[in-house]
């Protein structure tokens, strides 16, 4: 072990209590609140501990690096981290901690005897295999914290498995991370196979991007591509978020989406100057993502599966600066390696403040009202207001507007596009990008106006929606904190700035142009300041609204009265009514399940209806992995004949293989081979 | 066939033939027992020096193979009141004849191995392969579940030979595991037997593939 230093001590302490945050409570009285107490303070006793390093690491530290020998075959285990990894840790250690103090008041112990302990003991193990996943820097040791950290989040996605919902989605996510992890594991031997060791680490000119480099890229897009949710590989992710309990939706979401991008960044990193058609895929797979994404969560009617698409989106997003950085590498651009990684990894930060409260949100919706269902709900806002006042900050910062965090990050990405556009040796592909995630912005805007007007305004739908009520402190309390930051986040971004540079100086300093300061790249600072500006302006005219309104006598009405004498709840917007024109003009045909109507007959027409089923799956599965899949499946059925259950079978099968085996040695003796 | 050692492993041969041809349930067990004393006196005899590694080893095994598992595999055989006779799905003669062509391959197959010199001449191979066949064919064709036991017992007691060709080369640990192993093995098959009793109340092996999905 060499060169730990204060850092990597207090780091790997952290990782370690992370883990085993969830032990005491497995011994503790079944149905006691020690335990769950227990490992909320361990685990933000945790993340205090883990965001000192990772801080310093980002913002001054020279990160740190030690060495394990291991038994393992592929050698030395080596944990290390810069500033790229501390960028990533910064939303490991924070959401999980939010999540377990969340979870005192959603999922308490004594409520939830049967799977309350399993729960925290996976939500310790995931946030600790994230950790240590983001300081690996070699294949074994990686691959080894990848698959804890998969199945830690499938025990603890799975947590409600006694419904069948849950359970197919908990499979289907399983079957999607292991054929990924597959990938990792050709990536990691052709990598190795490269490099000569199983480190990840290069030469400081880069390892030259020839030659099986190129399999290494394709098979770490699909690794990585399938944990971040990416396009042709996101189809586990709705149904996995949407069945989880909502803290561990919000972990899933807020922070393990985002390792899949960090290792996407770690392996690209390692290469001198990638060739342009990297970047051009990941740009193509990202905009494809975000405009996919947006376009799904509008025609949703379960909250948190458009909560889910919608994360589908945001890492679109961040995954289309992602390629404009990697063309800019593969072009030598400075420019756009700022503009691009810095608003990927300024929307990879703010991404995991504002889902996790929208994730906590639909919580404490759903504890509130007993359905996930949104159009049983309406009316929210007067019976939850400081839920639906966290989730109305958390809802404008996930659509972008200014002055909230969602803002700046986009901006920045955007601004990167529009470069790589105009600029000289323009780029023709971000000429489509920039407009796709235009489309896709817009269309999320209306998903979310769709989702906050549907739930939180109007009046309530069904009786559940009407005895809702508001969450405890400790579920509160959590959404706060994110709504704050939220809130705050973006106007100080030009301080995060340098650690951004700090970063992306880490993932493009092989590269032969090198990285530009993001700040001589775009306006953050006054775009924070004309946003802040902003911000005041909207404060000061709620205030002297408030300030006239008080002066005069208010009457309070039913929301959509509009004079009716008798006005009921289903004159309102429903959630499928407001989304069916994207749902249904806007969305490919492919993808949507048909309209069911019986339309009204006659001079006097009775019984007439409409309704808008919301596929239960995602369409990318329904069209076309199920049927592939059952293709396959019959075409193998001629197997099942060999695995006919019987051990005896097995064992002459184990024979005749041995007997062959054996028999070849003794041919090839008698006949060599030429 | 002047060597003490390749005596020994003819008799063990023998055994294998034996416990095939036998339909008396207890023979087998007794058999396999004989076998695993005979192996115990075997690193003796392969290893000129008396190292304590070499003496622990071989009461390791005298103790396990030889009188532990075939206890308690007795002791199985008279809890649960089985009846004596072996039922193979293969008839005996068949399995003799079966043994008898596997222990020919065998020896084929032991002249064709790239083996170290110290070894050519020595029927360490040939006996450990045809004991692993033999294990094999037990295993394969016999339907009570005590059968299968000693069908593993005699696959592990050809194992066991091969390792003496690996005793120099390989430690104590190598040896120990194997024993442990094939202690937990047992074991454990001790208590399935114990309960696909008590759920089936009988050990016939086929009844239970109904259990399969």
């Amino acid at each position: 072990m060499e060169g730990a230093g204060p850092d990597g001590a207090l780091l790997l302490g952290a990782i370690l209590l992370l883990a085993l945050s969830g032990v005491p409570g497995l011994f503790a009285r079944k149905g006691g609140s020690g335990g769950e107490r227990l490992a909320a303070i361990l685990t933000s006793a945790a993340s205090v501990a883990g965001l000192v390093p990772a801080v310093r690491i980002l913002f001054f530290g020279a990160g740190f690096r030690m060495e394990f020998p291991s038994p393992l075959p592929g050698g030395k285990v080596l944990l290390a981290a810069d500033p790229l990894s501390a960028l990533f840790l910064l939303p490991v250690f924070l959401v999980p901690a939010l999540g377990a103090v969340y979870g005192l008041g959603y999922w308490p112990e004594a409520g939830h005897l049967r799977d309350g302990r399993k729960l925290r003991f996976f939500m310790g193990l995931l946030a600790a295999s994230m950790a240590v996943v983001l300081i690996a820097r070699s294949g074994v040791g990686f691959l080894v914290a990848w698959e804890v950290m998969a199945l830690a989040a499938f025990f603890a996605a799975t947590t409600e498995d006694r419904q069948p919902a849950v359970r197919e989605a908990g499979w289907i996510y399983l079957v999607a991370t292991h054929a990924g992890t597959l990938g990792l594991f050709g990536m990691t031997a052709l990598l190795g196979a490269t490099t000569g060791s199983f480190a990840w680490e290069a030469p400081a000119s880069g390892i030259a991007a020839t030659g099986s480099a190129h399999v290494v890229f394709l098979l770490a897009l699909l690794g990585f591509g399938a944990k971040a949710g990416l396009f042709p590989f996101h189809f586990w992710l709705p149904g996995a978020h949407a069945g989880a309990p909502s803290h561990v939706s919000a972990v899933m979401s807020g922070v393990m989406l985002k390792v899949g991008l960090y290792g996407l960044l770690r392996v690209t990193s390692l290469y001198g100057a990638p060739p342009a058609w990297w970047g051009g895929l990941v740009l193509v797979l990202g905009a494809t993502s975000a405009l996919y994404g947006a376009t799904l969560a509008a025609g949703q009617g379960d909250i948190k599966r458009l909560l889910a698409y919608s994360s589908i989106e945001n890492v679109g997003i961040a995954a289309t600066g992602i390629g404009v950085a990697l063309l800019g590498r593969a072009a030598a651009r400075p420019e756009w390696i700022a503009l691009g990684l810095g608003g990927a990894l300024l929307h990879v930060l703010f991404h995991s403040l504002f889902k996790p409260l929208l994730f906590l949100g639909a919580g404490a919706v759903l504890h509130g009202t007993g359905t996930r269902e949104m159009d049983l709900m309406g009316g929210l806002l007067k019976r939850m207001p400081k839920t639906g006042a966290a989730f109305a900050i958390g809802c404008a910062a996930v659509v972008a507007l200014p002055p909230l965090n969602g803002f700046f990050s986009e901006f920045v990405v955007y601004l990167g596009l529009l470069r790589a556009f105009s600029g000289p040796g323009e780029l023709l592909l971000a000429g489509f990008a920039a407009p796709a995630l235009a489309l896709a912005g817009g269309v999320a805007l209306a998903a979310f106006v769709k989702l906050f007007g549907v739930v939180f305004l109007g009046n309530p739908r069904s009786e559940k929606a009407a005895h809702a009520h508001e969450p405890g402190l400790s579920m509160r309390v959590p959404m706060l904190l994110l709504a704050g930051a939220c809130l705050v986040a973006g106007l100080l971004s030009p301080l995060l700035v340098p650690a951004i540079d700090r970063a992306t100086g880490a993932w493009a300093g092989r590269s032969p142009g090198g990285a530009m300061p993001l700040s001589s790249a775009a306006p953050i600072a006054s775009v924070a300041i004309w946003g802040a500006a902003f911000g005041a302006f909207l404060a000061l005219a709620a205030a002297a609204a408030a300030l006239l309104l008080r002066r005069r006598s208010l009457s309070r009405g039913p929301t959509w009265d509009c004079g009716y004498a008798r006005p009921t709840a289903r004159m309102q917007y429903t959630g499928s009514s407001f989304g069916e024109w994207i749902a249904f003009r806007l969305t490919p045909r492919v993808a949507t399940s048909p309209l069911e109507e019986r339309l009204p007959e006659g001079i006097f027409p009775r019984g007439a209806r409409v309704s808008a089923p919301a596929p239960a799956r995602d369409p990318v599965l329904l069209r076309f992995l199920e049927p592939l899949a059952a293709k396959w499946a019959r075409r193998f059925s001629g197997l099942h004949a060999l695995q006919e259950g019987r051990l005896t079978f097995y064992l002459v099968y184990v024979l005749g293989t041995l007997v062959a085996l054996l028999a070849w040695s003794v041919l090839r003796g008698w006949f060599p081979l030429p | 066939m002047t060597h003490p050692v390749d005596i020994l492993l003819v008799v063990v041969i023998l055994l294998n033939f034996l416990v095939l041809g036998t339909p008396a349930l207890r023979l087998t067990i007794r058999g396999a027992a004989v076998q695993g004393a005979i192996l115990a006196v075997l690193p003796l005899l392969v290893h000129r020096g008396f190292g304590w590694r070499v003496v622990a080893i071989a009461f390791a095994t005298m103790a396990i193979k030889g009188l532990l598992i075939p206890g308690l595999l007795e002791k199985a055989m008279r809890d649960i009141h089985i009846r004596h006779e072996v039922e193979p799905y293969v008839g005996f003669v068949p399995s003799l004849f079966l043994c008898a062509v596997g222990t020919g391959l065998a020896i084929l197959f032991a002249g064709n191995l790239p083996l170290a010199p110290e070894h050519v001449g020595t029927l360490l191979v040939p006996a450990s392969l045809a004991t692993l066949l033999s294990g094999f064919l037990v295993l394969t064709t016999r339907r009570k579940a005590i059968s299968q036991v000693v069908g593993y017992l005699i696959l592990e007691n050809g194992i066991f030979i091969f390792g003496q060709l690996l005793i120099e080369a390989m430690p104590f640990l190598v040896e120990a595991g194997v024993l442990l192993d094939l202690f937990v093995g047992i074991f454990i098959m001790g208590i399935v037997i114990n309960h696909i009793r008590q759920e089936f109340s009988s050990l016939d092996t086929e009844l239970l593939s109904e259990l399969k999905d």
